[in-house]
């Protein structure tokens, strides 16, 4: 069953916060339109590796040219499921 | 959850703004394996890179594999040697073709025709009397004859345990000439006698070097984070060395875990294939490397862990500029 996009952000955010260890923020008070690289400090380095558990969970690829576009848990959760919707 | 606007005032974030978004990517290029110098203490000719690859001399493949670097990314040439500037039509390749900067020992004049506002960092050890100990002339007296009130160039002193107390001469001496100066420390590959760091003297370098950002603000481009990070080789309580090195060439970096690092980075030789282990020397060890550009590195590529405190997020800002500022992404 398709998730739904609230679903994918909840999720996407759990993913951030684990991968890079962020403290005193939950997957649910995580605001989804903040600016990752702006405003956490993301670099390239660590949407690498936040691509990999995309990967892998979603099983979804991301091209790397897409990084500086995914600024957001929201823009990353459309980016993904959009992608899954295509390949449906 | 702490995020940069719950740390910075207006004012800072203001500057945060101005180089969040910049991405620079660097790679460094031996444009030849020739000099007009032999400084002791070179580290390319003192770990052998000099005769690690032969030159190419073909124009034509240099410009295609430009062109290729900038395809992999690339959006700025640090172009060192051996010595740059014997070589301009390889230099000119770059220049027409990416944010280039140049490495000299200003012996000879990059014609400001053909290179308009190239990034030019001319390399000074110190007075008189350490220049001709270490590069055998007193190059300062060329250089300054030929850049003189430059607005694309300044100078890369590099500070040698003989200096302490004797910078602010120089500082003068370059403000004197309407240029600006960057400080690095010398790592003394060659092992010249009385020019290795001891423990007080990298105490009392970093006290001198404060002192004259403090003392000449529109001539010295630096910061005290980058003093004290580069005197004690610590950040945020890491210590520097090959494990934290951001510097290393990529296709060669087979540490594990990885560390935060350049992406893409690369130091090429001028054969254009062969790849150098790292900035500088091949055979340099890393728990003495002073590195000035790697140690910047180091605090630019650590972004999220500055994120802390307001201090520390100002410290990683001033760095940052520090940086824009000496390969032209921001206005001095
Ligand atoms: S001028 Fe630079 S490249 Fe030439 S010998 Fe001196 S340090 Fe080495
Ligand atoms: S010598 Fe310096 S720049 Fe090179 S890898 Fe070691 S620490 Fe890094």
């Amino acid at each position: 069953m398709p998730q739904t996009i609230d679903q994918t952000i909840i999720r996407i955010a759990e993913i951030i916060i684990n991968e890079l260890k962020l403290e005193d923020v939950t997957p649910e008070t995580f605001d989804p339109d903040l600016d990752l690289i702006d405003e956490v400090g993301i670099d390239s380095m660590d949407l690498a590796t936040i691509a990999l558990v995309l990967r892998d969970e979603f099983g979804i690829r991301i091209d790397e040219d897409d990084y500086p576009t995914l600024t957001s848990v929201r823009i990353i959760s459309h980016y993904i499921n959009d992608k899954l919707n295509s390949d449906e | 959850m702490i995020t940069v606007s719950s740390l910075l005032d207006d004012h800072w974030y203001a500057r945060y703004k101005k180089i969040s978004k910049l991405n620079i990517r660097s790679s460094i290029y031996d444009v030849t394996n020739r000099c007009n110098l032999r400084c002791k203490g070179c580290f390319f000719f003192s770990s052998g890179e000099d005769e690690a690859a032969a030159e190419e001399h073909d124009l034509g493949r240099w410009q295609a594999f430009i062109d290729d670097e900038t395809r992999r990314g690339v959006n700025l040439a640090i172009l060192i040697g051996g010595e740059p500037t014997l070589c301009l039509d390889r230099v000119e390749a770059f220049y027409r073709r990416l944010p280039t900067f140049c490495a000299t020992n200003g012996l000879i004049k990059v014609p400001r025709e053909r290179f308009p506002d190239m990034m030019v960092g001319l390399s000074l050890w110190g007075d008189e009397e350490d220049e001709k100990t270490l590069r055998g002339k007193d190059t300062f007296k060329i250089s300054s004859a030929n850049y003189q009130g430059d607005p694309h160039a300044y100078y890369l002193y590099t500070i040698t345990p003989r200096q302490l107390g004797k910078t602010e001469k120089i500082i003068q001496k370059i403000r004197d000439v309407g240029l600006k100066v960057h400080m690095q420390l010398l790592s003394n590959d060659e092992e010249v006698d009385g020019f290795s760091w001891q423990a007080e003297e990298l105490v009392a370098v970093r006290a001198e070097m404060d002192t004259m950002l403090d003392r000449y603000p529109e001539t010295v481009i630096s910061s005290r984070y980058y003093h004290e990070v580069i005197t004690t080789g610590r950040m945020l309580g890491r210590q520097f060395g090959w494990q934290e090195c951001p510097s290393v060439t990529e296709p060669l970096d087979r540490r594990q875990p990885r560390p935060k690092r350049l992406t893409n980075f690369i130091r090429w030789s001028s054969d254009l294939h062969t790849m150098h282990r790292c900035c500088t020397s091949e055979t340099r060890d890393c728990s003495t490397c002073k590195d000035g550009a790697a140690h910047m590195s180091w605090v630019m590529v650590n972004k999220r862990d500055h994120i802390r405190t307001s201090r520390d997020l100002q410290n990683w800002i001033e760095v940052y500029e520090m940086f824009a500022k000496l390969y032209q992404f921001i206005p001095w």
